[in-house]
């Protein structure tokens, strides 16, 4: 297999997902078969290929420091499960980011 | 057995842009919570970023004014992490292709000037700010007006060695940021943040010992104060017979100690990538000389400039030097009289001095650069002594006025008449016999108190040497 379980629990864990245990085992199988097909690609021998960045055949888009419009406080807000006083509120965080 | 701290900082500066770096809400400070954001800094499905020209312009500023090399690619990645003020998931930064690279800047310490390198200066957005509920609230509060408002990474190599020096850097970081006009750069307005990697090392040693990185330091003073404390706490484990663990610390202000906030096998793993949302940076080298060409007469410049130009220390420099502002107020002076090494000393003592005490700058001086010129000539043609120059000086400051007119007002003009000098001599030797007694029998180190007592009754007024001259002519003429 071209990922372990520990992997894969470890990726869950990153992107804080929970799984029962047959997903685990069954995500473990999925994920390896693509990364075995991704494989394929290091048979290429790419060593005077420079890394590809971005696929579109452009650079340096930029736009001039001017000042938009912003959403109204209270859109801003309409989507979130809660919110108090014009803030989004959320369970408290214990310890730092 | 002594051992000596290795640091590293890194240093957050935002970026004075009226706009976001990849939208155009306002980067204004102060605004009621959540009223500055839009789709793309709410990290809304479907919205995409596109970089602010003017955040590229005050990052490649910043990157020359620290000496470093620009790299004409660089690439935009995701840092992933989840935290509630970063809506998004990610933020925006720079990875293994970052703006700029091997930079340094130089700091005046106690010992002489020292250069601390600069690793790599690379561009990424802010987060949004939470406030935690107090007591037993159980709710944390979000505004992400801040998130997306452009910053530069600045970080150094491990070349700070006390906490001394690593305050001196962020103080020259500031001094720099300002000079260049990209940022204000005020710690306490958290416009410059600094995280510090900390570790010890027996004096001499080459090896790097085991660090701990510290967060939580918002003011110069608690950067070294914090810093003062981890380096103790980790000789102190050393000398114990333990080992410094590698964590994240916090540094707590209330008690004055830093704590543990994450061990290593706690530490994020972000899993770079590059930001698909965003194509690379491309410069041209027209581009990085125009942004050049734009640089003011940079701090280190101008330093060795007044060393040459005014014969100055390098200390004296330095201070001078610190701001713009007190760089131009200082050169007004010097070119309406010159007496260079006077006026530096009348600057950094007697206003700066001032000044400080009520947290003020140069710019909120009372007096004018012309006036301080003007009471130093005055002093320098003898008609006030240094000692009455104080008090004009002190004049000034609380009551505002030119120097001359109130030389003239309070009738301070130094009495240089040998005629009228002699009146108070004689006053003098004969209310004081003992002292004259003493001198006489060869303790003519009394004669400095008998020249007091002369200056007293003058109101400070007379011309000292002469006093010292007559004095001692007098005293003299009597042994015979």
């Amino acid at each position: 297999m071209a990922i372990s379980r520990e992997e894969v629990l470890y990726i869950a864990k990153l992107a804080r997902l929970e799984f029962d245990r047959e997903k685990v085992e069954e995500f473990t199988h999925q994920l390896g078969k693509i990364l075995e097909y991704i494989n394929k690609l290091s048979e290429l021998d790419i060593s005077d290929v420079e890394p590809t960045y971005h696929v579109l055949d452009m650079v340096s888009v930029m736009r001039e420091d001017v000042v938009g419009q912003s959403l109204p406080q209270e859109e801003a807000l309409s989507n979130a499960p809660d919110s108090k006083d014009g803030f989004f509120r959320v369970p408290k965080i214990i310890g730092g980011e | 057995m002594g051992y000596e701290a290795v640091i590293g900082l890194e240093v957050h500066v935002q970026l004075s842009t009226k706009s976001k770096v990849f939208c155009s809400c306002s980067t204004e400070f102060g605004a009621p919570p959540n009223t500055h954001v839009c789709p793309v800094c709410l990290g809304m499905p479907g919205s995409l970023p596109v970089l602010n020209k003017k955040a590229v312009e005050y990052a490649v500023k910043a990157a020359l004014a620290l000496n470093c090399r620009v790299n004409l690619k660089s690439v935009f990645a995701r840092k992933n992490y989840f935290y509630p003020d970063l809506p998004k998931g990610y933020q925006i930064s720079q990875y293994d292709m970052p703006l700029a690279e091997d930079g340094y800047i130089e700091i005046e310490t106690e010992k002489g000037s020292k250069r601390i390198r600069i690793k790599r200066v690379h561009m990424e957005e802010d987060a949004g700010k939470n406030i935690h509920g107090e007591g037993d609230d159980p709710f944390s509060y979000v505004d992400l007006n801040r998130a997306g408002v452009p910053l530069i990474e600045i970080v150094s190599e491990p070349d700070i060695s006390s906490p001394e020096e690593a305050r001196l850097y962020l103080q020259k970081l500031r001094t720099i940021m300002r000079y260049i006009g990209v940022s204000n750069a005020d710690m306490e307005k958290g416009e410059l943040r600094c995280d510090a990697n900390v570790s010890i090392r027996p004096k001499g040693s080459d090896k790097l010992g085991t660090k701990t990185e510290l967060k939580n330091m918002n003011s110069f003073r608690h950067v070294q104060r914090a810093l003062e404390y981890e380096i103790e706490r980790q000789i102190s484990v050393v000398e114990e017979g333990g080992q410094v663990e590698q964590e994240t610390r916090l540094w707590n202000p209330h008690l004055g100690i830093t704590e543990t906030m994450r061990k290593k096998e706690e530490e994020h793993d972000y899993r770079y990538f590059p930001e698909p949302d965003l194509v690379p940076l491309v410069l041209t080298e027209q581009f990085v000389e125009n942004m050049r060409s734009e640089l003011p007469e940079l701090p280190d410049e101008k330093k060795k400039r007044f060393m040459d130009q005014y014969g100055l220390s390098a200390y004296d420099s330095e201070v001078l030097c610190s701001s713009r502002e007190l760089a131009d107020y200082y050169e007004k002076a010097v070119s309406a009289y010159n007496n260079p090494k006077a006026i530096a000393n009348w600057v950094m003592v007697e206003l700066l001095g001032r000044l400080n005490k009520e947290s003020k700058d140069v710019t909120q001086s009372p007096i004018k650069p012309e006036q301080v010129a003007k009471l130093v000539e005055l002093i320098d043609k003898g008609t006030i002594s240094g000692k009455i120059g104080k008090q004009v000086f002190d004049i000034m400051y609380k009551e505002g006025g030119d120097p001359e007119a109130i030389v003239k007002e309070k009738g301070l003009v130094q009495i240089t008449d040998a005629g009228e000098i002699e009146k108070f001599v004689d006053e003098v030797i004969a209310e004081c016999p003992e002292e004259v007694q003493k001198y006489l029998k060869g303790k003519t180190k009394v004669i400095g108190y008998l020249v007091g007592q002369v200056m007293k009754k003058t109101k400070g007024k007379a011309n000292p040497q002469l006093v010292n001259k007559l004095l001692r002519e007098k005293l003299e003429g009597m042994k015979g």
